[in-house]
């Protein structure tokens, strides 16, 4: 539902329907500016009994309804446009919705060659907004009939096959597609319809793909994804899974083809509304960032980084349905190292599994917050790695090395994820977002990401970002307007010099020069110190530092730099404890460490 | 709205379950709508597809992708015996001829000219799906399944491993409070579902292993127990198809925690009657948690124990519902509630929450988190 074309919106509804709530939020045009006014959140109806997905997003902005005193709903459709019948108060002017319930778009992928096609697969999915299920190639190390029995198992809700250069080799793309065929892929929602397939391989090989695949699969055929060895290109595969998964899979989930009629503009799967926002702001500001969005089942995380896009999803990396597994991958000691008191490991085994059967329950003692929130530095941690490990250059391509080239030898394939180059990281999720104290959500970033030199950290307010990333494909100004008000919680700025030193002995010297000038700074920053200096919201102030010999902030070791700052709710942060970050290895010892730290940017309350 | 989601585990003496049984892949239905089925009926059969086999003709017989039909004596949709001539070369001098042979009996599915592989398929595998509950067809889905009806006591678990089974209830512990220790189970326990009270050890699960226990349901475990039943760290909340030898059932969560006393005395009424029971527990959206149903017979009501108020829709949490808080610092405790304060209160996390007072058995009162109790429905 819209308003003509041409007519500038006033006011816009918007939905995110997610696996267990839907969120609405109203935006309004105020003078020149778009602001996020009311929002109102109902159960997502996709499951039995209601199943239809409607019930919930009319819920969801009934709520806004009531809240805003906006009439927007006429029995079951929403008003369109606003102003209808001269009177101001009633209807909006577009409609718009992400969606991720019913476990949101699961893709597997298929490649010719695991670190080259397949990964460009792999990165075309995870940026279209899909969870990877599993990702095939010619080379995986597993048998045919593995391969085969594989993706019968896994019935995905569409499948992406890539492989070649176009002009290349055309035997092993068609192996691949001949394993898929005799799969008999079904999919996951739904019985009486064909398994979408996107091709999207070497040209040559499509007629025998389509003579292959074109009965068992509801197959598309669109550009390689990677035409050249030294070229990805990801967006016409991207668009056509996007296509796909609003005809075929959404048209199968419970009440969408209604949701769809009523959309003006095409409903995107969350996470790639998300990854669009945050190329959006990216490109506007010239920055570099990270985002990340840690849930109960997964983490998300985002990167832009010199303009390049990457996305991916820890599939079992979330703070309830999946936290049991963050305590297995980083072990219990990596999740003890966080937390200021010791504990018996079989209580905190029970107390992390009893968290996992009700996700829904809240931490009502501090022992009990500082748990989660170390098990969630963990998390954060481990998707970063991940995510690290996807976010990289092209592998496989030949590079032109000059003699200067000899000493500083770099394989293809490095990571894009630089952490000197970092200007930003975003926070989202319950645990982030909804930290008692804005700090506690700062410290978590910091240590699990171990930002360099100078970054700026931020929290997603109320998780609009889904929504302001649908919203930039129909009004950028609105969306980047919302997210710059409205949507960030700036927390302040860190300051980190690289390198280790004996806890006590000297980092680096600081001056600060405050707002106005009038009000400087100056000290030393010791090795294992933390301080924090208060610098509010929208204020700047110029931070020099002067690192010891083997330290560096961000211009060389030993080498002085200045730079201005940002300030947040929390403040200035100097970060002295060393990159990478030290701990002391007694146990009292760091827990007398971690109590010092947490003092000094009073993170808990002062009984903690 | 804003009407606040409580979670509650179901336990009820009276009940109507209805389970939608689907085939995984399009098959044949063999019942039909009002039909009287038993846990083991077979309601829908499928074939599913049989097994791949994958031989690179052109490696083995020295020959060019585009030339293999020529060397095929099999064709596509032929069938083949295991060790049987698929294709082979023609040379002149016969001694040099080179022979493939199937190395499965099946069908032959492809020949590709494109990579030089043929594809072979093993013969399709029936699968049968179970009725799994005692009652009655409502409704045929044609090609996929059916759904199947039935009046029961029903009692939800919080967790459990293991998939499908039935068997006889039979109390092993004598109350909500005891666990269930090895010396509990005996021989005349071989095929039961047998319940415990608080409390259920690594030697119990051993034993119930031997015995042949069908399944087990209790109070509470620890985690490391867990581990040792499983052979590894469960990560995920996604059960069900584990095999330890028997289905588990926990009522209340990980640790010492006794059996709600509902719980449990119902399930000593009920000690003796069939119950079907499942392990799967699935909690994100689409929440699944273990089940034991006790299918019960027409007009029938479990005596000693109050009906419940069975198909009404739950309304929220009122003064004087009953709880149990499932987490810290009052985990596993069960109280009433004694106060539900509209405005957001601060806890010790200095999150403001929505809270309740909940009074508890001795007297004592504490306030909670609203998210952090159940209901006990009924």
């Amino acid at each position: 539902m819209t308003a003509e074309p041409g007519r500038s919106l006033t006011t816009i509804v918007a939905t995110d329907c997610g696996s267990t709530t839907t969120k609405a939020i109203l935006i309004e045009k105020i003078g020149e500016e778009y602001r996020q006014t009311y929002r109102g959140e109902a159960p997502t109806t996709v499951e039995a009994p209601f199943e239809d997905v409607t019930r919930g997003v009319l819920n969801a902005i009934a709520e806004i309804e009531e809240l805003s005193g906006r009439r927007i709903l006429e029995g079951e459709k929403i008003i369109t446009p606003s102003g209808a019948g001269g009177d101001p108060k009633v209807g909006v002017d577009i409609y718009i919705s992400t969606s991720s319930a019913g476990g949101g778009l699961q893709m597997m992928v298929a490649g010719v060659v695991q670190s080259m096609t397949a990964e460009s697969a792999q990165r075309c999915a995870l940026g279209a907004g899909a969870i990877v299920m599993d990702v095939l190639a010619s080379n995986d190390g597993r048998q045919p009939h593995e391969k085969v029995e594989r993706i019968r198992t896994l019935r995905p809700d569409m499948i992406l096959l890539s492989g070649g250069t176009d002009g290349g080799t055309v035997t092993h793309v068609v192996e691949m597609a001949e394993y898929i065929a005799a799969a008999e892929p079904r999919p996951r929602l739904g019985m009486s319809y064909n398994l979408p397939l996107i091709y999207a391989g070497n040209k040559e090989a499509r007629e025998r793909v389509v003579e292959i695949l074109g009965k068992k699969t509801a197959l598309t055929v669109t550009e390689n994804l990677r035409p050249v060895l030294e070229k990805e290109n990801l967006g016409p595969a991207r668009t056509k899974i996007h296509d796909l998964f609003l005809e075929h899979v959404m048209a199968q989930a419970p009440g969408y083809k209604k949701l769809i009629s009523w959309a003006g503009a095409p409903i995107m799967p969350t996470p790639a509304a998300v990854g669009l926002i945050m190329e959006t702001i990216a490109r506007k500001q010239g920055i570099n960032l990270i985002g990340v969005d840690i849930g109960g089942a997964t983490t998300d995380v985002f990167s832009i980084f010199q303009g390049v896009f990457n996305r991916t999803v820890s599939a079992n990396l979330g703070m309830s349905y999946s936290i049991s597994n963050v305590v297995a991958e980083a072990t219990l000691d990596g999740i003890m190292r966080w937390v200021p008191f010791s504990i018996e490991e079989q209580d905190l085994r029970n107390r992390i599994k009893n968290k996992m059967i009700r996700p829904t329950t809240v931490p009502q003692t501090l022992d009990e917050l500082q748990i989660e929130q170390a098990i969630a530095r963990e998390a954060l941690r481990l998707a970063l790695i991940h995510h690290k490990s996807l976010a990289t250059g092209l592998k496989g391509v030949q590079q032109e090395r000059s003699i200067s080239d000899v000493f500083d030898q770099k394989g293809s394939g490095e990571t894009l994820v630089d952490m000197r180059q970092l200007n930003l990281i975003v926070g989202s999720g319950g645990i982030l977002s909804h930290a008692p104290r804005r700090v506690q959500s700062l410290l978590m970033m910091v240590d699990a990401y171990e930002p360099l030199g100078f970054t700026d950290l931020a929290v997603d307010s109320i998780f609009m970002m889904p929504h302001l990333g649908v919203l930039s494909t129909v009004d950028e100004k609105a969306a980047t307007d919302v997210f710059i008000r409205d949507c960030l919680i700036h927390l302040g700025t860190c300051v980190a010099p690289t390198g280790q030193g004996v806890w006590g002995e000297r980092c680096a010297d600081y001056a600060i020069t405050f707002p106005g000038g009038h009000n400087c700074e100056k000290g030393t920053l010791a090795f294992g110190d933390l301080r924090l200096f208060p610098l509010a919201v929208g204020e700047e102030a110029t931070v020099s530092m002067t690192p010891a010999r083997s330290v560096d902030v961000g211009a060389g070791r030993g080498v002085s730099m200045e730079q201005r700052v940002r300030g947040g709710v929390v403040g200035l942060v100097l970060d002295g404890r060393g990159r990478p970050l030290q701990f002391p290895r007694k146990a009292e010892e760091r827990v007398r460490a971690l109590k010092q730290w947490h003092a000094a940017l009073n993170a808990y309350p002062s009984s903690a | 709205m804003g009407h606040t989601y409580t979670p509650g585990l179901t336990v009820t003496p009276r009940t109507v379950v209805s389970k939608k049984r689907i085939l995984p892949l399009p098959g044949t239905v063999l019942v039909e709508v009002g039909r009287t089925v038993s846990s083991a009926t077979v309601v829908a059969r499928a074939e599913l597809p049989g097994k791949v086999h994958v031989v690179n003709m052109v490696n083995q017989l020295g020959i060019l992708p585009e030339d293999l039909p020529d060397y095929m004596i099999k064709r596509e949709g032929d069938s083949i015996e295991k060790a049987e001539v698929l294709a082979e070369t023609k040379p002149l001098i016969k001694w040099f001829k080179t022979e493939v042979r199937s190395p499965i009996a099946g069908v032959v599915e492809t020949i590709s000219t494109a990579t030089g592989q043929v594809i072979l398929r093993e013969p399709p595998c029936p699968v049968e799906l179970f009725a799994y509950l005692d009652g009655k067809v409502v409704e045929v889905l044609p090609g996929q399944g059916v759904r199947v009806e039935t009046t029961c006591a029903f009692i939800q678990g919080i967790f459990g491993i293991g998939g499908e089974t039935w068997g006889e209830v039979a109390m092993a512990a004598s109350s909500p409070e005891e666990e269930l220790t090895e010396s509990l189970l005996a021989p005349h326990h071989t095929g039961k579902i047998v319940v415990g009270g608080a409390f259920v050890g690594t030697e119990a699960l051993a034993r119930a292993r031997a015995v042949g226990v069908k399944g087990v349901v209790v109070g509470g475990m620890h985690d490391k127990d867990l581990r040792v039943l499983l052979g590894y760290d469960l990560g995920v909340a996604i059960t069900g198809t584990e095999h330890v030898g028997f289905t588990l059932i926990l009522t209340e969560g990980f640790g010492r925690i006794p059996m709600a006393r509902k719980t449990f005395e119902l399930l000593r009424t009920l000690n003796g009657r069939k119950a079907c029971v499942s392990g799967a527990t699935q909690i994100r959206a689409g929440v699944i948690r273990p089940e034991i149903i006790v299918p019960l017979a027409a007009g029938e009501a479990i005596e000693e124990v109050e009906v419940g108020k069975a198909g009404q829709s739950r309304e929220g949490v009122k003064v004087g519902d009953s709880v149990r808080v499932i987490r810290e610092p009052f985990f596993g405790r069960i109280g009433q509630v004694a106060g539900m304060p509209s405005d957001l209160t601060m806890i010790p996390t200095e999150s403001h929450v929505r809270v309740m007072e909940i009074q508890f058995p001795d007297g004592s009162r504490a306030v909670v988190p609203r998210a952090n109790i159940e209901v006990l429905e009924g």
